[in-house]
């Protein structure tokens, strides 16, 4: 099973990195394949029409002038359901392709009991057995695995309407629907603030595909580590002695 | 929908703030009397019904009772519901009510509609669906707890009775209280209607000794603006399903009303919150980070 996935996602990897191209500057690590790229933001599309389209029919008398941008009430209505399934599947993909670096490892729970000193900026590396994702992207990514289910079987159950499922059904699914979507509407907020101007340096890893080699020490020293062969911490001293007339920093 | 100049708008589904020109007129709260016990199920009402709407040909389906099609339609309102009811002495009742919307003064569909303006409540109690703001959700269906609203998929549209607000917007009765040739169906003020409705019950019990005959009026969702006579109202459901207490389901009241607001506001506080954080802490900086930047904390630069 595990095989077959790696093998699916192996070959989509080959193929879409021989339609698109990733630049690796001197300094820089290969962080996301085409592959990889081109299932974010297809996700992040689907996520994005379906959360605006919702919600116009989620608080009406708030955001009801969402609507006339996918062509008024009715539309959204008919449009919802059908990006939704575009971001399920999209994520779908996603997921197989993520399934393996996502795994949880006991050094994620230490890296969540340390969140404190990395929100209040106190933590400047993180902890040398962050891999290729933190715990707290981990966290995200299974919240949206669970959240997709929740999405999917309710979803089903509020676009065929209560004529197919009756009346509870739909009651209870329209409060579920609406908590996974209120839950996921709350990580976008930090999602988009930590991979944009909270974390400097992210947002390149899924455009261009590349991050810079202090970033991977800063963030991510495991997976600095696995592909360089080299040691993180070293690397970040090497890296402070190397700027021109700074004397050693006392954090 | 119904002329603007005598109809009051009393609520109005997914709107913000009061409804507009609430309270200018006061009105008769309206209400249509269905008298089971005189019903003889002849249809004339369905008839009276399609044609003043101006519906198209539903065909029929015979399924071996006096009832015309199993269920309402998107384009039949207004259905005389047929039941067989075994007595305990071993004879039978046959049991017709006239199944329709029934108008509620707490309307389940409107709380659960989340369309501005597609559903609107009449100060005179009429419940009424304007299909051009209708967003074809159909959650109004699992708001409902008759199971009245119809969905129309070829114009992706819920229709219902409409108590003819057309009609009794300019002082007619509706339709099917016109064709009525048994008085079987009365319109008037709700006061009227349950006066007669409580008479007629009394008459019931004391001249034909129907012990549980009683008017049905389901306080648990404010009574409705139609009510009926029944034979026996302590078993509404033999008649059809008419449920006994009627309720809107808690995710269209508390859910919506409440912890709906609440809880996508605190989804938006996530967006302050990393707002603040950028603010107050800053962002975190791939290590070690440029020296130029390394400015002095406080002196205002």
């Amino acid at each position: 099973m595990a095989t077959a996935i790696d093998r699916f996602d192996e070959k989509a990897r080959r193929t879409f990195d021989s339609i698109g191209r990733t630049e690796v500057h001197r300094g820089e690590l290969l962080r996301h394949p085409v592959y990889t790229r081109l299932l974010h933001w297809a996700v992040a599309l689907f996520f994005f029409l379906a959360l605006f389209t919702g919600f116009g029919i989620y608080l009406p008398w708030l955001f009801r002038w969402f609507t006339p941008f996918f062509g008024g009430g009715p539309l959204s209505r008919i449009l919802h359901p059908y990006f939704g399934v575009g971001f399920v599947f999209f994520f779908f993909l996603q997921m197989l392709n993520w399934l393996a670096p996502m795994l949880w490892s006991p050094g994620d729970t230490k890296w969540i009991g340390n969140i404190r000193r990395v929100v209040s900026g106190e933590e400047t590396l993180d902890p040398p057995e962050t891999g290729f994702f933190n715990a707290g992207q981990k966290a995200m990514f299974w919240e949206i695995v669970a959240g997709c289910i929740v999405y999917l079987i309710t979803g089903i159950i509020l676009w065929m309407g209560a004529r197919t499922f009756g009346a509870i059904a739909v009651a209870i699914s329209y409060v579920l629907h609406d908590i996974s979507a209120i839950i996921m509407l709350g990580g976008i907020f930090i999602h988009i603030y930590l991979s944009t101007i909270g974390e400097p340096g992210t947002f390149q890893a899924m455009t261009r595909g590349a991050v810079s080699e202090a970033w991977a020490w800063t963030f991510h020293p495991a997976w600095y580590k696995k592909v360089t062969g080299r040691d993180p911490r070293e690397a970040y001293e090497k890296a402070r002695q190397q700027q021109s007339g700074a004397p050693p920093k006392s954090s | 929908m119904a002329d603007r100049k005598t109809l009051q708008a009393e609520k109005i589904s997914g709107h913000s703030g009061a409804s507009p020109g609430f309270g200018v007129q006061r009105d008769f709260e309206v209400c249509k009397l269905v008298d089971t016990t005189t019903c003889i199920g002849c249809k004339a009402c369905e008839v009276a019904c399609v044609e003043w709407n101006d519906m198209p040909f539903s065909a029929t389906m015979f399924d071996n009772t006096y009832q015309t099609m199993p269920e309402t339609r998107w384009n039949f309102w207004n259905l005389i519901k047929f039941n067989e009811h075994p007595n305990p002495d071993g004879t039978i009742q046959w049991l017709m009510r006239k199944d329709q919307c029934m108008h509620c003064a707490d309307p389940g569909c409107l709380a659960a509609c989340p369309a501005d303006g597609a559903i609107v409540k009449y100060t005179n109690g009429i419940v009424d669906f304007n299909q051009e703001n209708c967003i074809g959700c159909e959650f109004c269906v699992s708001g409902c707890p008759f199971n009245i609203p119809r969905f129309n998929p070829g114009t992706k549209k819920v229709y219902k009775c409409t108590l003819c607000s057309d009609r009794v917007g300019q002082g007619l009765e509706p339709a099917c209280i016109k064709a009525c040739p048994t008085g079987c169906l009365k319109f008037g003020s709700k006061d009227d209607m349950k006066f007669i409705a409580n008479e007629r019950a009394r008459q019931l019990k004391e001249n034909f000794g129907m012990e549980n005959a009683g008017v049905y009026d389901p306080q648990s969702i404010g009574g409705t603006h139609v009510i009926y006579v029944l034979h026996d109202a302590t078993d509404p459901e033999r008649y059809g399903g008419l449920p006994k207490n009627p309720t809107i389901p808690w995710s269209y009241t508390i859910w919506k009303w409440l912890f709906k607001p609440v809880l996508g506001t605190f989804a938006l506080f996530g967006g302050l919150g990393v707002l603040l954080h950028y603010i107050a802490v800053g962002p975190r900086r791939p290590q070690p980070e440029p020296q130029e930047k390394e400015t002095v904390h406080g002196n205002g630069d």
